[in-house]
């Protein structure tokens, strides 16, 4: 790869936090402030080297870019082996920029424990670039439990409310799911030593398997485990409003931004990849769940008298949301659902920033406490508002993008999926729109509420990339799309092989009839130039041919 | 068949031989050395477990049946070996602060623990139901008295009476069984009673014999439901021989166990039930169901605990049970996975065990959970270790714990015991819940009050090693499972 070009970029990513943290480890707990500046200096450089992935990423390469292949453990076929796709670099670079602004939105928020708490962020960080950037499926899984342990004490130490049972409900409920999903990688693992005689977890080696169906089906709801309690999805988020509520506010920014990305992430890059059929087998159940998940998280956060609480049930919804683009199955519902986590990491992750700001000043989230705020915070109110149309969805900004691709890729499979989805997302104005509507207007009746301060100017430098980049998203998404096309087709190509993969270049798209059981059907239209299967297994060939002389 | 020493066999036996000279050496040095200088006798042991160690270097890839075939020294001793030196060294490191506030005398104590690593290294190196029961023997004797060894305490004296009468009758029983396979076949060797039995109706006695030995071994895995004693004499015996008994004995009784099942009865099968299950059920069901058992009550049973000893009793029971998972699968990876899991183990335990030792000071006995209260505050040192020995045992990565648990999963998937896998992962979460609870007193809760804690030098080696043995190895674990697989494949496989 000629963009590896010898400079190992990828791990310099991953370990420049992880180098932060041991540097933080050396200097003097009481010396707060030369920790702050450390903690911020290490999150900045780590965002800034992870900059070539935007710029240096070649978007005619269908192959992982930036490989880095070394051995680990040979005895059992483990090895060191980063790369990325459009879509993880996505990933890695939301984590990057998430990570400058939660340590840089603690400043001030934590007076305890300083020196451990950055570094927990820092040591967290390298967890979710590693899982995001490792094509071992041991090495995924290492980091993947490593995030574990910083997200925890995060809560636990620095949280509020129910701190501790919150955070280890949270701790036992990912848990259970990732030891569950351990047991598919086993699966997968000693299938493919069957078949082809050697031990590796090359996850690359994986998605060219073609597994049976009943071992499909058994590590499908493995991996369904792990990454459902993850996202969270309907019924396995009771974990979310009580780790979101307790923690603290740069916590509960990562853990909306970047944390619940593991899920959504696992399930593209690993179950509909690797185990197609039992994928198109569940969508049923998937889909159920995803539009029980949508209506249930907005109707929830209706009843919320807790800000924060509120803004935690609307990550159940935005995250079902998510899962239903991403099993439609098709190119456009997959790409929408990509741009939605995004989207979600952005908006979700600044009105997590912004219940931060007043509950520093006023240490309660009970929305009653608020009231006509935009009179004495105005800039507060105007990011309020632009995070608030981010998030239900108006049109010039991310959130509109994201939902109208997942609408647009559902509607095409099934009609009715789409309506529910669409009734979730007025749900969404509602409950957002009446707590801006609580909390920012009318008359100040609490005298409390009198002297609050505006944003500071570094409370505003956390918001300004998000609203920056909610506004690139909504008027020019095409860099980020073009970025994820290439995965995208790969991934269409094994879970979906029948669907035209030039539906999105103007071809009127396949039906995807979900039948009772395994029948699920591709009805194919349009497009009769293109033998869609045959068009589909071209282009699936040319994303899955793996680099010459990476081994 | 027996046919004395080749002059052969002493080189063979040079890491016994050095280990016993040394025993003895110790024993005469205790005599001459005042009460009050006695120090320097610690720096004695741990020299002559280096020599031993030295000694054993030297039989390093030999693969010969010694002494007539009493004993056999292969890689799958050796593998043993080194963790009984190791976890001896570190046990005798961990002592000396410990005996020094208790008062009690170091030159006896010092000899009990070298006799019982002698009495290992037979059960580990034993193909003859002799040998290894004299190994055990000579083992379990060290530790009663060792379990007893602070006189003034009624409850180190509780755990050596308790450990005392329940270990002699689990060693009757184990000796009837053996005595039952003697009968049988008419011979005390291992390959001997395979190829005995091999070649004839076994009888309605074997069932029986089988029963019986599985009941002593249990006893000394501390399987459920054997396990009774273990809370108990965890709790009472001195913290360092606590330490040595969950590590050094556990593991020697799994390589006896090996031994005995892989090499003697790897055919065999309980017959009688074939009326119950439809087929004759082999020994390693009889494992599954200890398994399954054993890790789940230990588990449950560690949950509630608020004493530290009796918490890490209870989870050094599960892992007696995560462990019989590797003999279930009864496969090549099934023994290399229990290798490397022992060998893990011993990090982290004996790390966990050292920081319950940290916490004893003059005026705090410091094995309740509470004395562990704000440690982080205290010693930060001691408070980052427990909690990556914490995650270790827990099984998270990248500690070694998960890379010992990662082995003896996938033999039990490899096995196709997906169930039993299933059950063990979702063991081994529920185990995080106490150790999380372990590292919520040392990290959340207020200070504890008390004297200062403070890691004195030796200890703070002990620490140190066991904490660069568990990230090292769960970082970079392939050495470990290189060797692991050789040593594995020194026990007689070819039989499953």
């Amino acid at each position: 790869m000629d963009n590896a070009a010898g400079f190992p970029l990828l791990s310099t990513i991953l370990f420049t936090p992880l180098a932060g943290a041991v540097l933080l480890l050396f200097v003097n707990k009481r010396n707060e402030d030369a920790i702050r500046w450390i903690a911020n200096l290490v999150a900045l450089g780590g965002f800034l080297v992870s900059l070539p992935l935007w710029f240096q990423f070649d978007l005619t390469n269908p192959n992982w870019q930036f490989q880095e292949h070394a051995t680990w453990i040979p005895s059992i076929g483990a090895s060191y082996f980063l790369a990325v796709d459009g879509f993880s670099a996505l990933m890695v670079l939301l984590t990057t920029l998430m990570g400058v602004i939660a340590i840089l939105s603690s400043w001030t928020a934590i007076t305890e424990r300083v020196k451990e708490y950055y570094i927990f962020l820092l040591v967290l960080q390298t967890g979710m670039i590693g899982a995001f950037v490792s094509l071992d499926f041991l090495l995924f899984f290492l980091f993947w439990e490593v995030m574990l342990v910083p997200m925890y004490f995060l809560i636990g130490v620095w949280g509020g409310g129910r701190r501790l049972y919150s955070a280890i409900k949270f701790f036992l409920y990912t848990l259970v799911g990732s030891v569950v999903m351990l047991l598919g990688i086993l699966g997968l693992y000693f299938y493919n030593y069957q078949v082809s005689g050697a031990y590796t977890f090359d996850v690359t080696v994986f998605q060219q398997l073609n597994l049976p169906f009943d071992l499909q089906w058994w590590i499908f709801l493995a991996f369904f485990l792990g990454f459902a309690i993850k996202v969270p999805m309907f019924p396995f988020h009771t974990w979310l409003p009580d780790a979101h509520t307790d923690a603290p506010t740069a916590g509960s920014v990562i853990l909306a931004a970047v944390l619940l990305k593991m899920g959504t992430y696992g399930f593209i890059r690993f179950s509909l990849p690797i185990l197609p059929e039992a994928t198109r087998y569940f969508v049923p159940m998937m889909v159920t769940l995803s539009i029980i998940g949508i209506v249930y998280g907005a109707l929830v956060a209706l009843a919320q008298h807790d800000w924060k609480r509120l803004v935690a049930y609307s990550s159940v919804s935005h995250m079902a949301l998510v899962m239903l683009g991403m099993f439609a199955l098709t190119p456009v519902g997959i790409t929408g659902s990509i741009v939605q986590q995004i989207n979600h990491g952005i908006s979700t992750g600044a009105l997590f920033l912004i219940v931060g700001i007043v509950y520093e000043r006023r240490h309660t989230r009970e929305i009653s406490e608020y009231g006509g705020l935009s009179k004495v915070m105005p800039v507060y109110a105007a990011v309020f508002l632009i995070m608030t149309l981010s998030s239900i969805g108006m049109p010039a900004l991310n959130g509109f993008i994201g939902e109208i691709l997942i609408l647009q890729g559902v509607f095409v499979v099934n009609k009715a999926w789409a309506a529910v989805a669409a009734s979730g997302i007025v749900l969404g104005a509602a409950y957002m729109l009446w707590l801006y509507q609580r909390t920012m207007f009318g008359k100040i009746e609490n005298p409390k509420n009198e002297n609050l301060k505006d944003l500071n100017l570094r409370e505003f430098a956390t918001f300004a990339p998000l609203i920056a980049l909610a506004i690139w998203i909504g008027i020019y998404p095409k860099p980020f799309l073009d970025r994820l096309d290439t995965s995208v087709a790969r991934v269409v190509a094994r879970v979906n092989p029948a669907y035209p993969v030039n539906a999105r270049a103007g071809c009127p798209p396949a039906t995807v009839v979900a039948g009772a059981g395994d029948d699920t059907q591709v009805v194919l239209a349009g497009c009769p130039e293109v033998t869609p299967g045959r068009d589909a297994a071209t282009v699936a060939s040319a994303a899955l041919v793996p680099e010459e002389g990476r081994r | 068949m027996p046919s004395g020493f080749s002059p052969q066999d002493f080189r063979y036996l040079l890491p016994e031989l050095v280990l016993t000279g040394g025993t003895l050496l110790l024993l005469i040095a205790d005599v001459l050395t005042p009460r009050t200088r006695q120090r320097w006798l610690y720096g004695l042991a741990v020299a002559v477990l280096a020599a031993t160690g030295v000694a054993l270097a030297s039989t390093t890839g030999v693969r010969a049946e010694v002494a007539g075939g009493l004993a056999s020294v292969d890689g799958f001793a050796l593998f043993f070996k080194v963790i009984f030196l190791l976890s001896a060294a570190i046990t005798v490191l961990m002592s000396s602060r410990f005996l020094e506030i208790e008062g009690a005398r170091a030159g006896e104590y010092l000899f009990l623990v070298l006799t019982a690593t002698l009495g290992m290294f037979f059960m580990a190196s034993g193909i003859d139901l002799v040998t290894i029961f004299i190994g055990l023997e000579t083992m379990a004797i060290a530790f009663y008295i060792l379990a007893g060894y602070i006189k003034p305490n009624r409850r180190s004296n509780e755990a050596a009476v308790k450990y005392f009468l329940l270990g002699a009758f689990s060693l009757g029983i184990l000796l009837y069984g053996m005595s039952m396979l003697y009968g049988l076949t008419g011979t005390t060797q291992l390959r001997a009673i395979a190829t005995a039995l091999a070649s004839g109706p076994p009888g309605m006695l074997l069932p029986l014999a089988v029963v019986l030995i599985v009941a002593g071994v249990g006893f000394k895995i501390a399987a459920v439901p054997f396990h009774m004693w273990a809370p108990d004499v965890y709790e009472g015996a001195p913290t360092p021989i606590t330490a040595f008994l969950s590590v050094g004995s556990k593991a020697a009784s799994f390589a006896m166990l090996l031994r005995i099942f892989v090499e003697a009865l790897p055919q065999f099968r309980f017959e009688g039930l074939t009326v119950l299950f439809g087929m004759p059920v082999g020994w390693t069901t009889v494992f599954w169901v200890l398994s399954v058992v054993t890790m789940t009550v230990g588990n449950l049973a560690a949950i509630t605990q608020s004493n530290t000893k009796r918490l890490l009793a209870y989870s050094s029971v599960a892992h007696a049970g995560y462990l019989m998972i590797g003999v279930v699968a009864g496969t090549a990876r099934g023994v290399t996975a229990m290798l490397i899991y022992l060998f893990v183990y011993l990090f982290m335990q004996l790390g966990a065990f050292a920081i319950v030792v940290v916490l004893r000071r003059k005026d705090v006995i410091g094995d309740e959970l509470k004395d562990l209260s704000g440690l982080y505050f205290r010693s930060p040192f001691a408070a980052v270790a427990m909690l990556l020995f914490m995650l270790s045992l827990g099984g998270i990565p990248p500690t070694a714990g998960f890379m010992g648990k990662f082995w003896l999963f996938s033999a039990a998937i490899e096995s196709g015991y997906v169930w039993l896998a299933v059950i063990g992962v979702v063991n081994s979460a529920i185990s995080l819940y106490y150790y999380v609870r372990v590292i919520v007193f040392m990290w959340i809760k207020e200070e504890a009050l008390g004297s200062p804690v403070t890691v004195a030098p030796a200890l703070g080696l002990v620490v140190a090693v066991a904490l660069a043995g568990t990230m090292i190895l769960g970082v970079y674990p392939a050495p470990l499972f290189d060797l692991a697989r050789l040593s594995a494949a020194a026990l007689g496989m070819a039989a499953f």
